[in-house]
C-alpha cells in the first residue's frame, strides 16, 4: 500500500527537523528550565544543588550588586563608545572610499572579529601591564602609572574586541543607501551637514540599532576581558558566574543570577526592537 | 575623516603585531626584543599538553562543525516546508540559541548534564553486566554538543537566508520537467546553496576553535586549546604564549579567508 504524497512530505519535513529539533531540546530548552529549576533551590551543604522552592536565591541577588553594576554600566557604556567610532569608519568604508580598496579595507575588520578574542585580549594585557606602556611613561618621565585592572582598561578592552561587530552592521545599512537620495538632497539646496542629519543618519539607523543591541548583547555575558584586563577588581555577572559554579559551587544562587542575565538580555532585546519598529515606522510616515 | 579611519586600523592592527612581534624574541622579555629566533616555536610544538589541547580543539571543532552543518542545512530546508505556526516556534528557539550568552549555555549545560549524569550513571552500574560499568560524564561530547548547539543555529541562519533568496521558479521547472524532488534538491537546490553551507561550516569551525567560556564550563577534565592558553596567560606572560596566539591567530586567517572567498562565489553566483 503505497504512504500518501501529503504524508509522506510531512514525513520528509519530520526526518528534516528533528535533529536539529531534538539538539535544540536537549540542549537549550531542557538546560534551561533545570537552571530555572535550580534558582528556586537550596545550596547542599557541600555545595551543588538540594531540592527546594524558595526566592532565597533572588532575595540574595543584591549581594552580587557589585557586578551587575559593572555589567549594566560599562556593557552599555561600552556600546555607544564603540558605536562612536564605528560609525565614521562604516561611513568611510561605505561612501567615501574608492571601490578599488573597499574590498580590501572591509575584509581588514572582518578578520580581528574572526580572530581570538582571547588572543586579541591578551594583547591588552601585554600592553597595559607593567612592562608595556607604563614602562614607556617611566621612560618619559612619568611614573607609577597604572593602567591594568582599572575600569579604563576593561572599556578599552571592550570597544577593542567589538569594534569589528560594530562596524558591520552600519557599513551593511550604509551601503545600501540609495546614492541618487543623496544628489536629490544636494540638488535641492541641502549643504552636506543637513544631508548627513535629514538622509543618510535616519536611513542608517536599523543597521546602528543592529550593530548597537548585537554588542550590548554579547557584552552583557562578557567574561575574558573584565577577567584578564580587570583582574578581579572589575567584575562583570559573567564573572560572578564562573566563580559561583567552578569555584564556591553555590549552583542555586549561580543559577538564579543567570536567569536574570537571560531576563536582563530579553528586556535588551525587547526595548532594541521597540525602538526599531518606532524608526521604520517613523520613515515611513516621512515618505508619504 | 581619513585620519581618524587610519588610526582605527592602527589601534585594530597594532596590539596584534606586538603579539607576532615578540613571538619571535630570542630573549625571555615580552617587552625588549633582542633578536631573531623562532625557539618559542620549537618550545610550543615541544610542549605535550599544548599539542594535546591542540588535537582536542581541532577535533571537537571539526565534528561539532559537521554536525551543524549537516543539521543546520536540514533544519533550513525543513523550516521551509513548515507552516507558519510551527515554523516560528523552530524560528524562536533558534533565535534563543544564538542570542543567549555563551556564559549562561555553558552554565545550563553543566546543570542539567551532571544531573542527568547523576541519575544515569546508577542505573547503567545496576544493569551492566560486567564489573566496571562504564560511567558517563562531561568531556568531547559536552563540548561538541554546546558548540554545535550555537553553530547548527547560524548555519540554519545562513542557509535559509540563501533559500530564501533562490528563485521558485528554477525548482518549478526542474519539476515540470519530470524530475523526482531529490533530483530537483541534488542538482538544483544544493548546488546553489553549497556555498552557504561551506561558509556556515568555516564560521562554526572558527567559532568552536576560539571558544573559551562555553568549553571552561562543560569540558570537565579536557583542555582545549583556549583553555590551555588562558590558565597559561594567567600564570604569566611569556612569549611562548605569543608564539600559541600566534599559530592560533594562522589558523583563524586561514579559515576566513576560506570563508570570504566562499561567500564570494555566493555573491557573484547571485549576480547572474
Amino acid at each position: 500500500m503505497a504512504m500518501s504524497l501529503t504524508r509522506r512530505k510531512s514525513l520528509v519535513t519530520l526526518g528534516l527537523l528533528a535533529p536539529a529539533g531534538l539538539w535544540l531540546f536537549i540542549c537549550l530548552v531542557l538546560p534551561f528550565i533545570a537552571i530555572v529549576v535550580f534558582a528556586f533551590g537550596e545550596r547542599a551543604p557541600e555545595g551543588g544543588y538540594q531540592a527546594a522552592f524558595t526566592l532565597t536565591q533572588f532575595a540574595n541577588l543584591g549581594s552580587r550588586a557589585a557586578a551587575f553594576v559593572n555589567t549594566l554600566m560599562l556593557a552599555p557604556l561600552g556600546a555607544a563608545a564603540c558605536l562612536l567610532i564605528a560609525y565614521p569608519v562604516a561611513y568611510y568604508l561605505a561612501i567615501k572610499v574608492h571601490p578599488n580598496r573597499r574590498l580590501l579595507l572591509v575584509s581588514l575588520v572582518v578578520v580581528p572579529f574572526w580572530t581570538s578574542l582571547l588572543v586579541r585580549t591578551y594583547a591588552w594585557m601585554y600592553l597595559l601591564g607593567a612592562r608595556g606602556i607604563p614602562a614607556l611613561l617611566a621612560y618619559a618621565g612619568i611614573e607609577d602609572v597604572r593602567l591594568i585592572n582599572t575600569p579604563g582598561a576593561v572599556l578599552l578592552g571592550i570597544v577593542y574586541g567589538y569594534l569589528p561587530l560594530m562596524i558591520m552592521p552600519i557599513y551593511v545599512s550604509l551601503e545600501k543607501l540609495d546614492r541618487r537620495l543623496l544628489e536629490a538632497s544636494a540638488d535641492l539646496g541641502a549643504n552636506p551637514v543637513s544631508t548627513f542629519f535629514k538622509v543618510t543618519l535616519p536611513l542608517s539607523l536599523p543597521g546602528v540599532m543592529t550593530a548597537t543591541s548585537l554588542v550590548t548583547i554579547l557584552l552583557l555575558g562578557e567574561y575574558l576581558i573584565p577577567q584578564l584586563l580587570g583582574g578581579g577588581k572589575v567584575f562583570f555577572i559573567g564573572n560572578a558566574l564562573v566563580d559561583l559554579f567552578l569555584q564556591s559551587r553555590n549552583w542555586p544562587f549561580g543559577s538564579a543570577i543567570a536567569v536574570t542575565l537571560v531576563v536582563v538580555v530579553v528586556l535588551v532585546l525587547l526595548v532594541a526592537m521597540r525602538i526599531a519598529w518606532r524608526i521604520s515606522g517613523v520613515r515611513q510616515v516621512d515618505l508619504v | 575623516m581619513r585620519a581618524l579611519v587610519t588610526s582605527v586600523y592602527l589601534f585594530l592592527y597594532a596590539p596584534i603585531a606586538l603579539v607576532v612581534l615578540f613571538s619571535f624574541n630570542a630573549g625571555r622579555s615580552t617587552s625588549q626584543f633582542t633578536g631573531f629566533s623562532t625557539q618559542w616555536y620549537g618550545k610550543a610544538i615541544s610542549n605535550a599538553f599544548l599539542m594535546e589541547a591542540f588535537e582536542n580543539s581541532l577535533m571537537i571543532a571539526l565534528v561539532s562543525a559537521s554536525l551543524a552543518a549537516v543539521f543546520g542545512t536540514m533544519a533550513a530546508l525543513g523550516l521551509e516546508r513548515l507552516s507558519a505556526k510551527p515554523r516560528a516556534v523552530f524560528d524562536g528557539l533558534l533565535a534563543a540559541a544564538i542570542v543567549v550568552p555563551g556564559v549562561v549555555i555553558g552554565i545550563a549545560t553543566l546543570v542539567a548534564l551532571v544531573q542527568t549524569f547523576s541519575v544515569l550513571n546508577p542505573l547503567i552500574a545496576l544493569i551492566w553486566p560486567g564489573e566496571n560499568p562504564p560511567t558517563l560524564g562531561l568531556g568531547y561530547g559536552s563540548i561538541i554538543a554546546a558548540h554545535g548547539l550555537f553553530t547548527m543555529a547560524l548555519v540554519t541562519m545562513i542557509v535559509k537566508a540563501r533559500i530564501a533568496s533562490l528563485g521558485r521558479d528554477i525548482v518549478e521547472a526542474s519539476s515540470d520537467l519530470y524530475a523526482t524532488p531529490l533530483t530537483t534538491f541534488r542538482q538544483i537546490v544544493l548546488p546553489q546553496i553549497l556555498p552557504s553551507i561551506v561558509s556556515g561550516f568555516l564560521l562554526a569551525f572558527t567559532f568552536s576553535f576560539d571558544d573559551f567560556i562555553i568549553a571552561f564550563f562543560v569540558a570537565g577534565s579536557k583542555t582545549t586549546l583556549p583553555i590551555y592558553v588562558f590558565a597559561s596567560i594567567r600564570r604569566g606572560v611569556t612569549p611562548e604564549i605569543n608564539a600559541i596566539s600566534t599559530l592560533v591567530l594562522c589558523a583563524s586567517l586561514i579559515m576566513i579567508f576560506t570563508a570570504r572567498f566562499m561567500m564570494r562565489e555566493q555573491k557573484d553566483s547571485m549576480g547572474d
